[in-house]
């Protein structure tokens, strides 16, 4: 998508707009990069070229957001210094997305509980009043309806495999659960983007996403994790220690060479 | 090695009209993982319209040894080829 494309929504505050159009590819972005590491790292050639896949889809989309974003902020500022100069609590991705690769089983339960958050945000997204956060919806979900679809058959198999395997995906399923209820509580920028119209409404999908999870996590065989105690703070900017790691790597070049370009 | 999945040969259509061709192979688990992978593997380029997989043990293959008898016979024969033909040149896919 090229900057000239988009189209300026000029009914709300711009800086509000902005803010809330990086928090949705902050999401992506980190995402993105964990899946990133993996490269090279696969547990097999198939799912390593699977997940970089991925990764890049997401990288896409947080440059169409952050392009967009760019153009409702100030001169100076472009995708590049918005992805890569700001401090780690300004960035506003829930908790989940940000927790370690720590075996193939934590990945694809991380994976799947985003995904299938991301596809019923999208969907929401493709009735928003902006027409260029439509637009980027409508591009994206065709992505993440097939993330949703590696990510949930990979549950299945792993959680009605072997016995290890079902060990496995328990763990690191009981593991994140805590974490996913953050993608559906709104912040109060979240709740501001909803009443404009532009923003979804997390209040709605949150029903629909917990009987998501749930079904597939049953037909897995795996057992939904009782423990109510929950772990939130990301939108707000306060983050896992993670973060911190993630951003010295990611932000590595452009705090190094300011400005770099190749 | 009786860990390793089985292999899938997978065959990619370019564009519809044209027939299915057989790009290469993959290990997957089951059928809906080797169509997923199949994906993932050998169509990020935009290579493709539509995807056959086939788990290899399913392909019958001639021997190697019976090259003689299979394939020598029709070597002479090149009226068996339709080069006698002059074809216009708007003919394509021949």
């Amino acid at each position: 998508m090229n900057n000239e494309q988009l189209i300026i929504n000029n009914a709300v505050d711009k800086a509000v707009l902005a803010d809330y159009i990086t928090m949705l590819s902050d999401n992506s972005m980190i995402l993105g990069h964990r899946l990133s590491e993996l490269c090279g790292h696969g547990p097999s050639l198939e799912t390593d070229i699977a997940l970089t896949n991925i990764s890049l889809d997401l990288f896409g989309q947080v440059r169409m957001y952050l392009q967009y974003a760019a153009q409702l902020k100030d001169e100076e500022t472009t995708e590049d210094t918005l992805a890569f100069l700001r401090y780690p609590n300004q960035y506003r991705n829930v908790l989940l997305v940000e927790q370690p690769n720590t075996d193939f089983a934590y990945i694809i339960a991380r994976q799947f509980f985003f995904d299938a958050y991301h596809a019923l945000l999208l969907e929401e997204l493709k009735q928003s009043t902006d027409e260029t956060i439509r637009a980027i919806a409508t591009k994206s979900l065709k992505e993440v309806s097939y993330h949703q679809r590696f990510s949930s058959e990979w549950l299945k198999r792993l959680g009605d495999g072997t016995d290890i395997s079902h060990e496995k995906m328990q763990a690191a399923v009981d593991h994140l659960y805590p974490y996913i209820s953050e993608l559906c509580e709104a912040s109060p920028l979240e709740l501001e983007m909803q009443a404009t119209g532009i923003g979804a409404n997390l209040a709605q999908l949150k029903a629909a996403y917990f009987e998501r999870v749930n079904s597939v996590l049953e037909e897995a065989t795996l057992t939904i994790p009782e423990n109510k105690w929950t772990q939130s703070g990301g939108k707000k900017g306060i983050h896992t220690e993670h973060l911190g790691y993630i951003l010295a790597d990611f932000q590595y070049m452009q705090r190094v060479y300011p400005g770099m370009e190749w | 090695m009786k860990k390793q999945w089985p292999i899938w040969e997978v065959f990619i259509r370019s564009k519809n009209g044209l027939e299915h061709r057989h790009v290469g192979s993959l290990h997957a688990a089951d059928a809906t993982m080797a169509m997923e992978n199949a994906r993932d593997v050998y169509t990020r380029r935009s290579e493709g319209v539509s995807i056959w997989v086939v788990e290899s043990k399913h392909i019958v293959a001639s021997n190697p040894s019976e090259s003689g008898e299979l394939f020598e016979p029709a070597k002479d024969k090149v009226y068996r080829h339709p080069t006698f033909y002059n074809l216009p040149d708007e003919l394509k896919h021949m």
